[in-house]
């Protein structure tokens, strides 16, 4: 049996980046609780294109989880009221009949909006060019078996990889930091012996491009790893200070 | 210098500054506990830290450590304002993983401050300083000077004294069950296994020294009420 329910969604509308944004809010009814949230956003967006209003800009891509495109701040979490799961994932039966649901960007001074709901996250992508990889000389590649590596360490790594750099830990954290995104991605690397090469090297560059960008100081409030739709442990920034403070010390 | 310059830096200069104060508060809370056991071994404590040089020596680091966490966090929280951005978010809601004192540490941290001030003014300036300006030969009265149990019966006889003591005691115990497992995360002492068992400990610690200090505001209200009584 298919439920629906009526409810008011109040949107942040933001015509630029430079423009001065303000909430509108529309009534949508007949919405299905089967729907997934970005569903109900299409819906809406048919109903203003055919209403020849401007549709609301938001970010999506793969729709399943993995991508980290969705972004959206609703009802005073990034992704939703629900656990561990991103806003594609979330379904309208997560709320009421006649509920208001309020959807803002994620608001922090290094992810700049572009448009209504959607936010510039470049800033991301410069910290990892500033050292999450691997340098690796082509030519021979040892077979990755021949390397061992305690099962501990692997499934750190793979706990912390699995971060998507969706940003819901800097739209979280009252200090708009970005510790447990470079966490994640320093730890997954200095946690394996291929990473190790260069692990002093990159969370010496990597923390330096994340301050550069704006971002803010961590205060270990863990707003972000109780935010983070991957489940992403607050333990990885403890590791990046070790990391980082060694890395300093040696110099 | 990286240690200004750098976020983890800067966090780590709060951390080092927080635990050497959370040091002297074990210090300073052991010898009050004294006060409630021997009010004489207390004035002979008081004695020891009159004005000599390492008690004057430890005063300054002191004062050094207090500002240095002081400054630090006001501009700590100026950088993380201007990175949340100028908009701020229209509805926010609390996650049950988060501390209460963790979102608050500036908050409590002036409370905290408040608090030394009165204290300053109640105890170190009546004894330290008395004795300072009498050794810079201003003509003041020493006799009193080291009668730390005299000034603590007196104060904590005034019930309204006493209600401030301990409210402010109270904003330092929600201050310390973040501060103290913070400061090791910080540092990069923390896994998954010690998240838990350092929160633990920050909030033994906290209470720990909440109590000591608590203890003898309570002790000398009380006693002052038997007296009352008793007269």
């Amino acid at each position: 049996m298919e439920k629906t329910i009526n409810i008011k969604v109040k949107v942040w509308r933001q015509a630029g980046p430079k423009a001065k944004g303000h909430f509108e809010t529309f009534e949508l009814n007949n919405i299905s609780t089967d729907s997934s949230f970005l569903e109900m956003i299409d819906v809406l967006n048919e109903k203003l294109i055919s209403e020849r209003r401007e549709p609301i800009a938001f970010d999506h891509d793969c729709r399943e989880g993995i991508c980290g495109m969705c972004s959206l701040y609703i009802n005073g979490h990034p992704h939703g009221p629900d656990d561990e799961i991103t806003t594609c994932q979330l379904h309208m039966r997560k709320f009421k009949d006649g509920e208001t649901i309020t959807i803002e960007p994620w608001r922090s001074a290094a992810f700049p909006v572009i448009k209504d709901l959607m936010v510039d996250r470049r800033a991301f992508d410069k910290i990892i060019q500033a050292g999450g990889f691997i340098s690796v000389n082509t030519g021979g590649v040892p077979d990755a078996n021949a390397i061992p590596i305690p099962k501990k360490n692997a499934d750190l790594a793979m706990d912390a990889a699995s971060c998507i750099g969706c940003g819901a830990c800097v739209a979280a954290c009252k200090n708009g930091s970005a510790m447990l995104f470079v966490s994640a991605k320093v730890s997954q690397l200095a946690l394996l012996p291929q990473g190790q090469v260069e692990a002093a090297r990159r969370a010496k560059a990597m923390v330096a491009k994340m301050d550069e960008l704006g971002f803010g100081n961590c205060t270990n409030t863990g707003a972000c790893a109780a935010e983070c739709p991957k489940g992403v442990k607050l333990s990885n920034i403890a590791r990046l200070n070790r990391e980082y403070l060694c890395a300093k010390l040696k110099d | 210098m990286w240690l200004k310059d750098s976020s983890i830096g800067r966090k780590l200069i709060m951390s080092i500054s927080g635990i050497a104060l959370i040091l002297f508060l074990l210090f300073h809370g052991t010898m009050n506990v004294v006060a409630i056991i021997s009010p004489d071994g207390y004035n002979m404590i008081c004695e020891f830290l009159g004005a000599n040089w390492y008690a004057l020596v430890g005063t300054i680091g002191l004062a050094v450590l207090v500002i240095v966490h002081i400054l630090y966090a006001f501009y700590l929280t100026l950088l993380n304002y201007r990175a949340r951005g100028f908009e701020r978010y229209a509805v926010t809601k609390k996650q049950a993983a988060v501390e209460w004192s963790s979102k608050n540490m500036l908050v409590l941290g002036i409370i905290v401050l408040l608090g030394i001030g009165l204290h300053l003014y109640n105890f170190w300036y009546k004894m330290q300083w008395v004795e300072l300006r009498h050794m810079m030969g201003a003509d003041v009265d020493v006799s009193k000077a080291t009668d730390g149990i005299g000034y603590i019966s007196e104060l904590f006889a005034n019930p309204v004294y006493s209600l401030i003591y301990l409210v402010w005691l109270c904003a330092l115990w929600f201050h310390l069950t973040h501060g103290f497992w913070s400061a090791l995360h910080t540092i990069g002492w923390n896994n998954d296994i010690w998240m838990k068992r350092l929160r633990v400990i920050s909030y033994i610690l906290a209470t720990l020294i909440v109590l000591m200090f608590a203890a003898v505001v309570i002790f000398y209200y009380g006693s002052s009420l038997a007296c009352g009584i008793a007269a």
